[in-house]
């Protein structure tokens, strides 16, 4: 594989630039692998590569229906932290700022990791106490997390509506100064075309129609490229979970939600932070060139659309001018929407299954994106060594049955509760 | 905006509902006796169907009324609407 580096870069530079090596190949599939991996975004391209970077095991196929990166990686807003209070939670998501901060490193490939510092706006005095209480968990678990009061949030953020008579008056805030964003394509592309040196099939357009399961053990999957065999399949497709869990007779603690996003036309640099407003959902920075990115709740009901309603893009914006009245004179640019696999408490599941040799990860609500490396890392664990590693142990799909819910929010698939 | 029919007031939209997830889902029945699995069932697990999805939703700026509702999950066409005392048939 070339190296980018600037050498290389001026190399290529006498050729035009015409005669870099493809980032990834297009193979075809394979009769048989010793892993598939269903699912070719984010959290499926970085268990391939720490399955072959740590476990040393390259004889696997990544299979997407599309393309790579075509789904919840390329629709998030970006936003990368550890501000959990549950240790489960903080342990598992700390483990992965460490691997954002070597990621560009590692992968020779530039994610453009910027941490610029998540901010929480509290606005009220028992949600100051809540944040001064997540803020000590936080530190206790080796995360930074500074408690802000009006004076020093106003400091940071002066656009933000510090008038009087507001109905949510900003009362301070609660920032993890680690936290930040990254380009969320190039950690897709970053994966796949390190996956893709170390012997990694990537193949793409390829659909699963069913699952080969005999004796309680998977034996392979049968595709819109015809069937492969594999002795461990681990399923990372997030929002299309439901559906493949009806192709192997499970039902699981899931919902397939819509969430939206979107971007306003491109301005001069004014917000240097990720900030969430704390009376509502809303969630704001500023990209690179120059949009402000903007998120907040779920539609609301069951949805396979990947395509929004104006209702909820209209109560998360008015959320969004409530905190920064100044994005009332922005123009919308882009609206687009993704389809979440939500759990019902909240947080992830990263275990075995009933049957041999398959593996699930998924249920990852608004946090996939942050979670990335962490979920590749852990999960690729989980499908080499045939266990959970002590990281992903809180992320079991039991704990719905025994009652050990990893209620972080406690929201799930019920936006109406908050 | 969808436009959902209530069964008692005609057509609304949207913004007078708010969702009450799978209308399929049944409670067990009061003091019988039944295992883990089966709460688990009722509480957590669904199967989320892409395509026809019946559902409950309440329209709560209006009857307040709980209804069932018939929608595509993937296209969000809706073709019925039921009072919730009404069996899917």
């Amino acid at each position: 594989m070339q190296k980018y580096s600037i050498f290389n870069l001026v190399k290529n530079a006498f050729s035009n630039h015409e005669n870099w090596d493809l980032a990834w190949k297009d193979p075809t599939p394979k009769k048989e692998y010793d892993v598939v991996i269903i699912g070719g975004g984010g959290h499926g391209l970085a268990t391939a590569y720490y399955l072959a970077k740590e476990h040393n095991i390259t004889n696997v196929a990544i299979i997407e229906k599309g393309w790579i990166g075509g789904g919840n990686v390329g629709r998030n807003t970006t936003i990368i932290r550890s501000n959990y209070m549950h240790d489960d939670n903080a342990l598992f998501s700390e483990f992965g700022m460490d691997l954002w901060r070597k990621m560009s490193q590692d992968l020779n490939y530039n994610v453009m990791f910027s941490p610029r510092g998540i901010i929480n706006l509290a606005h009220s005095d028992a949600q100051m106490n809540v944040y001064a209480r997540r803020g000590n968990s936080m530190r206790l678990n080796g995360i930074d997390a500074v408690l802000l009061n009006r004076e020093e949030v106003k400091e940071i953020i002066p656009m933000a509506d510090f008038t009087e008579n507001v109905r949510f008056p900003i009362f301070g805030g609660l920032m993890q100064p680690s936290a930040g964003t990254a380009r969320h394509d190039a950690v897709a592309w970053g994966y796949a075309r390190q996956a893709d040196s170390m012997g990694v099939d990537i193949i793409q357009n390829c659909e699963v129609i069913g699952f080969d399961v005999s004796g309680g053990k998977i034996k392979g999957v049968r595709t819109s490229r015809g069937d492969i065999k594999a002795k461990k399949i681990g399923l990372c497709v997030a929002g299309s979970t439901n559906i493949l869990a009806e192709k192997l007779n499970m039902t699981l603690p899931i919902e397939t939600h819509l969430l939206q996003a979107c971007v306003s036309e491109p301005v001069k640099p004014v917000l240097d932070r990720v900030v969430t407003f704390g009376a509502g959902h809303f969630y704001i920075s500023q990209s690179d060139k120059g949009e402000m990115v903007m998120g907040g709740d779920l539609d609301g009901y069951n949805s396979y659309a990947q395509r929004g309603n104006l209702p909820t893009l209209q109560h998360v914006l008015t959320e969004g001018i409530a905190m920064m009245p100044f994005l009332s004179k922005l123009k919308m640019l882009r609206t687009w929407g993704g389809i979440m696999d939500m759990s019902m408490d909240g947080s992830p599941i990263i275990d075995k299954t009933h049957i041999e040799g398959l593996y699930l990860n998924c249920g990852w609500c608004y946090g996939g994106f942050k979670a990335t490396p962490a979920s590749g890392w852990t999960f690729a664990h989980t499908i080499a060594q045939d266990r959970v590693h002590e990281l992903n142990a809180g992320y079991s799909l039991n704990r719905f049955n025994t009652g050990h819910l990893l209620d972080e929010k406690g929201l799930g698939t019920k936006t109406w509760i908050s | 905006m969808l436009h959902i029919k209530c069964p008692h007031c005609g057509m609304r939209s949207q913004n007078e509902f708010s969702y009450g997830g799978d209308a399929s889902i049944k409670r067990p029945e009061l003091g019988k006796e039944i295992s883990d699995q089966d709460w688990d069932n009722f509480v957590y697990n669904r199967k989320s169907l892409r395509g026809k999805h019946w559902e409950l939703w309440q329209h709560i700026s209006g009857c307040r009324q709980w209804i069932k509702v018939e929608r595509d999950t993937s296209t969000h066409e809706i073709f019925n609407t039921l009072k919730a005392n009404e069996d899917i048939s």
